[in-house]
């Protein structure tokens, strides 16, 4: 257990060494390739620099090299009412021509929904092959990945499902719980390799996490029981005056019910979104100082480096912290809406 | 502010496949695993406390072995005291057997042996009043030879038993 850890920290530390010196290839090139287009030297912006690694994209940019972007395209999908269907290649997307009247419905495969394909399918893959380990292997001690997972799957399980929903509904949940903690667990992890197929920042892009908000607000309102809706509609032990003529209490529950899942949905986001800020601006020292003068830039790199590093380190412990913090939060939101009346 | 607008596609699309990956993943992956944990929790706790149990009985067995091997010890111990009273007791009975019998023997000896003393006694009383007769008749025929010696004896003898 703590040597698959230890190995899994070691091979993170080596592509954060590795992509440190791809991003500095690139951005060192990409500098200059913007230089050469327009003949003159053009200061370098961290802003842009940062969103461009932090916003959703329509291809996926690996590196530049010799001047020349090397991009994996992806499909863009636009639907409009006057143009109907329009499906090409994100490559084409500089020389496409044709003005839509209206905006177009937006169904493109981008960067971001191609990462969360690439995660879903590790998921699917390693999930279901440790299930088949589990149904081969019955009554048997965990063996290979099997042991990896299962004292993280027994964590979910015993700690955060078991922990905050009651002994009779809490089974029904844990499947979901395992669900979400591993898919933003996996999605955290692979943000933080800066290289394909990570490097997409998908769970620090606020509609991944909206979308990861709409499906515990909806598992909590389905579920959610008779004692959950009499304490908002009809709070117990608060006096009749604050819910009789203007329902005071209740809109209060009410809004409540909504900043839950607003609030896990702005916590993620915020959480991944700024550390990849942070570690992108820590190491664009280098490029801001290397544009003041080449001498500064060589001497600001190696404190930029261990900034990054320590970021990055600090980024790992988040990653975790952060698909645990949302998973139990759904837990207990979950533990509320099926809570007995004692 | 493009940072924090959810973009509509992407929202289709994650619903789409987060939807699809948590069907997925609960249906062939969570339920079969958390199964086969829910079993072997339960096998593991089986076993455990059949083997509590199997422990709890061999400690009754062997503490009724021990009880059992302690009422054989004092069932040995008892028989072997008795034996010990009964030999004693049948010692002591023919010591106490031969004791009076051996008085019996000495007791009859002992009568036969005055019997016979008396026997022999009588016999020698018989043969020497036959005998002190015979003698008595022999010395009265020498004596009574003659007249004188006769009176005198009988003189004597009327003497002796006014001494008498």
């Amino acid at each position: 257990m703590r040597r698959s850890w230890l190995k899994i920290l070691s091979v993170l530390l080596l592509s954060l060494f590795i992509c440190n010196n791809s991003l500095a290839q690139d951005h060192s090139v990409e500098n200059d390739s913007l230089g050469h287009k327009n003949e003159v030297k053009e200061k370098f912006d961290v802003g842009e620099f940062i969103f461009d690694h932090i916003l959703d994209q329509y291809g996926w940019h690996l590196f530049t090299y010799h001047h020349k972007h090397i991009t994996i395209p992806l499909p863009v999908i636009l639907k409009s009412k006057s143009h109907g269907w329009n499906i090409f290649l994100s490559s084409k997307l500089e020389h496409a021509n044709g003005a839509f009247i209206e905006k177009p419905l937006d169904l493109s495969i981008t960067k971001n929904v191609f990462a969360i394909i690439i995660s879903s399918l590790i998921l699917l893959i390693l999930f279901i092959s440790v299930a088949k380990t589990y149904s081969r292997r019955i009554d048997m001690p965990p063996k290979g990945l099997q042991s990896l997972l299962e004292p993280i799957i027994l964590f979910v399980r015993d700690d955060i499902a078991k922990s905050s929903i009651n002994a009779k509904n809490y089974e029904r949940f844990t499947p979901f719980l395992l669900t979400i903690f591993f898919f933003i667990l996996l999605n955290n992890l692979m943000g933080l390799i800066p290289i394909f197929p990570g490097g997409a920042n998908v769970t620090g892009n606020i509609t991944v996490t909206l979308v990861l908000a709409l499906f515990t607000f909806t598992i909590t309102t389905i579920t959610g029981n008779k004692v959950y809706w009499k304490h908002i509609f009809n709070a117990p032990g608060v006096p009749w005056w604050l819910k009789a003529p203007l329902p005071l209490i209740p809109f209060i529950e009410l809004a409540g019910m909504l900043t839950k899942p607003f609030v896990l949905m702005i916590r993620l986001f915020a959480n991944i979104s700024a550390g990849h800020i942070i570690v992108l601006g820590f190491f664009s020292l280098i490029f801001i100082f290397g544009n003041i003068n080449a001498v500064a830039g060589f001497a600001a790199s190696p404190i930029s480096v261990l900034f990054t590093i320590f970021m990055s380190v600090l980024e790992l412990l988040v990653a975790f912290i952060q698909a645990y913090v949302f998973t139990f939060l759904t837990a207990l939101y979950f533990g509320m809406a099926t809570e007995e009346h004692h | 502010m493009e940072l924090i607008k959810p973009d509509i596609g992407l929202l289709i699309w994650m619903i789409v496949s987060f939807g699809t990956v948590t069907f997925l993943l609960i249906k062939y992956a969570w339920k079969p695993i958390l199964k086969a944990l829910k079993e072997r929790e339960n096998t593991i706790e089986k076993r455990l406390l059949a083997a509590k149990k199997a422990k709890d009985e061999l400690a009754k067995i062997e503490f009724g072995n021990e009880k059992i091997t302690a009422l054989a010890k004092i069932e040995r111990e008892n028989m072997l005291k008795e034996a010990k009273e009964i030999k004693a007791g049948i010692i002591e009975e023919a010591r106490h057997e031969a004791k009076i019998e051996a008085r019996k023997i000495i007791e009859e000896a002992r009568k036969s042996v005055e019997k016979e003393k008396m026997d022999a006694i009588n016999e020698i009383k018989n043969q020497i009043s036959e005998l002190s007769v015979i003698i008595a008749q022999k010395i009265l025929k020498h004596e009574l030879d003659n007249k004188d010696k006769q009176k005198q004896l009988i003189n004597k003898l009327i003497e002796d038993i006014d001494l008498n």
